[in-house]
């Protein structure tokens, strides 16, 4: 499947293309087709996401998944500060990623 | 240290509010991002992996309390509640917020700091030597040099567009603790045979994907002919260096591909043009800036002993204390390298303690090496005890000064955008690892790129790490021999790459194939050099 990816403008946080908005979390993602352009131009236009990208991820039993470790690790946080990652207080949280 | 006078602070105070409207005219989207972001730049803030970065600069390392004490209030106010300290003897911070960034560097300049030229194709922060000013070794404080050349750069209309980035290191002691040959220009501050103080010239070296060291192309350049000869280095570059290709823009390729004599005699040639065109500033200037680097007023009393009676603060003076120029003081530095820790990372709390201790203890100077750790240069011994039992307590004891563990390591994977692998992680494995055998391996210098970039210095590692992408998988190659120092040498790779465990295992076998080796008291660098890369990869591979 092909995910959308960006960051957000103000913040710089990343965010997910959940079909309708940009979601912090990548299990929202959704599969975009041949879109990507369409929904990257537009969504960047409106300054609703910054440096947005198209990326490849699998969906499985257990969510959305990046194909590159570096989008997996831009999906939950720096793997070296869990406290800083999406979900600080489960230690499993970062099993996929790496 | 140097204060701002009234142009400086017209000139940063400036910046701000003309990053301020840019910032508000992004945010209004009447810039886009393609727009946006050489301004941006300009000033410091990068898209990184997971939010916005801000590199801050810290002039040739040199921070007095009130701007470290400034740096640890951002941490908590701006950011997650941390800074990390660069190779660049800067700082970075990884969660910053693009609306709230005009205050923040608003906050800076009140302490007279910027982001200014910390991006960018420009010259960028001028390093130098952690312990100027303190050294027993010094010829003289190299600081006003770098100060000079900082006024020089800071805005240099022919120089704010250059092929690509450009950094300058200067030094003025027999030791090169600045990896002085492995920058686009490294000044050592000499003197001749007529007693005369000049600068030597090495120019051409950097690490990256093409690591070069340095030739020396000048000998003496006269203190009032400085800065001629820097813009003239400066402009063969730009007239010359490559723009078509950036992996072969820095001056290292063109310095390489002209050859050191054609290239010398270019600069030479626009040298003899330039001092026709009086650009030199008076040395009154120089007088003027060396009037900010006054030595502190030293207690001529100060007692030349220490009471070593405990055995942990003996093991830190001996590991991470220098001589000082002073009788009666020494030159200590603060690892931010705790054992499991993260290299360079320090709390907004570790900075504030740092800044009291700076006050109190250090005649209010601290310093930032390129090795990550902070200096306090100035601390009479016999107020070491003191210090150090407040910096253990703090987390900031570790005595491992350019040992295995003082690990230089690039954010890597963890927090760049441009890194192939992980960095940090490794250097936690390895930190914890061979905690109990630091000591029988003696100074052994280890650094960590995430990417050929080589911010983590692994070229001029005496053991150097390179992250890889091998086909998605994290990838580690291993280099031995780098040496930054006065006998610069780059690594070479021992041979396919290892997996995050298996590099931490291979680094094992180097080590012992080191003490197996090992005559005297010869540091793991001197082994390798004398008996080759053979018994390594013998044992690394096996």
């Amino acid at each position: 499947m092909k995910i959308l990816t960006g960051n957000d403008l103000k913040s710089g946080a990343v965010t997910w293309w959940d079909g309708v908005q940009w979601s912090l979390h990548v299990e929202d993602a959704v599969d975009v087709g041949d879109h990507a352009d369409t929904i990257l131009a537009r969504e960047q236009a409106a300054l609703r996401v910054n440096a947005a990208y198209a990326i490849d991820a699998v969906k499985d039993e257990q969510g959305v998944r990046p194909a590159h470790i570096k989008d997996r690790i831009r999906a939950l946080g720096p793997t070296v500060r869990p406290d800083l990652t999406l979900k600080p207080a489960d230690p499993a949280a970062g099993d996929w990623v790496i | 240290m140097y204060k701002y006078d009234t142009y400086d602070q017209a000139m940063v105070d400036t910046r701000v509010e003309e990053f301020r409207d840019q910032v508000k005219r992004r945010l209004e989207g009447h810039l886009s991002e393609d727009q946006f972001k050489p301004l941006r730049l300009q000033n410091g803030l990068y898209l990184q992996l997971h939010a916005y970065m801000l590199r801050v600069a810290i002039p040739y390392g040199t921070l007095n309390s009130a701007q470290m004490r400034v740096l640890g209030d951002i941490a908590d106010k701006y950011d997650r509640g941390y800074g990390h300290f660069t190779t660049r003897q800067n700082i970075q911070y990884n969660w910053i917020q693009l609306d709230q960034t005009p205050d923040l560097l608003a906050e800076l300049a009140k302490v007279e700091m910027h982001a200014i030229q910390t991006s960018g194709n420009c010259i960028r922060n001028i390093s130098s030597d952690q312990y100027a000013g303190a050294a027993a070794d010094e010829l003289v404080d190299p600081r006003p040099y770098a100060e000079l050349l900082r006024q020089w750069s800071s805005f240099h209309p022919e120089f704010l567009v250059l092929p690509r980035k450009f950094k300058i290191a200067v030094i003025a002691s027999e030791t090169d603790r600045a990896a002085m040959k492995l920058h686009d220009i490294g000044i050592r501050i000499v003197k001749n045979a007529a007693g005369e103080i000049g600068a030597a010239f090495y120019v051409g070296g950097g690490m990256g994907r093409t690591p070069m060291i340095a030739p020396l192309i000048r000998e003496f350049v006269p203190l009032d002919q400085l800065i001629t000869y820097s813009e003239a280095c400066l402009r063969v570059y730009n007239r010359y260096g490559r723009r078509d290709n950036k992996y072969k823009a820095r001056i290292k390729i063109l310095v390489h591909e002209l050859g050191k004599d054609e290239y010398t005699r270019q600069v030479e040639e626009e040298f003899a043009h330039l001092l026709t065109q009086g650009i030199e500033p008076p040395l009154a200037e120089l007088e003027r800036i060396k009037a900010h680097f006054p030595d502190p007023a030293y207690d001529p009393a100060a007692p030349d002993t220490l009471d070593r009676s405990d055995p942990d603060f003996a093991l830190w003076v001996d590991r991470n204390c220098a001589a000082h120029k002073q009788p009666g003081y020494m030159i200590a530095t603060i690892s931010l390298k705790p054992v499991g820790g993260i290299p360079g990372d320090a709390t907004g709390e570790q900075m504030r303690l740092m800044a009291d201790l700076g006050r109190d203890y250090s005649f209010d100077e601290l310093r930032v090496t390129h090795a990550q750790n902070i200096v306090l240069p100035h601390v009479r011994k016999a107020d070491l005890y003191a210090l150090w039992q407040k910096l253990d307590a703090a987390g900031l004891g570790t005595a491992n000064l350019d040992r295995i563990g003082d690990i230089i390591a690039c954010p890597g994977l963890d927090y760049c955008s441009l890194a192939n692998a992980r960095s940090i992680p490794v250097a936690q494995k390895i930190s914890e690892r061979f905690a109990a055998k630091q000591a029988d391996l003696g100074e052994l210098k280890l650094k960590i790129s995430g990417c050929i970039n080589a911010c983590g210095h692994h070229h001029a590692g005496h053991i150097g790490i390179l992250g890889v992408d091998k086909k998605g998988t994290e990838n580690y190659q291993l280099l031995l021999g780098g040496c930054e120092g006065d006998d610069t040498s780059l690594g070479t790779i021992t041979g396919p790459g290892f997996s995050e465990d298996g590099i931490v295992d291979a680094i094992d076998k180097a080590t012992e194939v080191y003490l197996a080796h090992k005559q005297g008291d010869e540091r793991f660098l001197d082994t390798y050099r004398r008996v080759g890369m053979a018994p390594f990869k013998e044992a690394i591979y096996e």
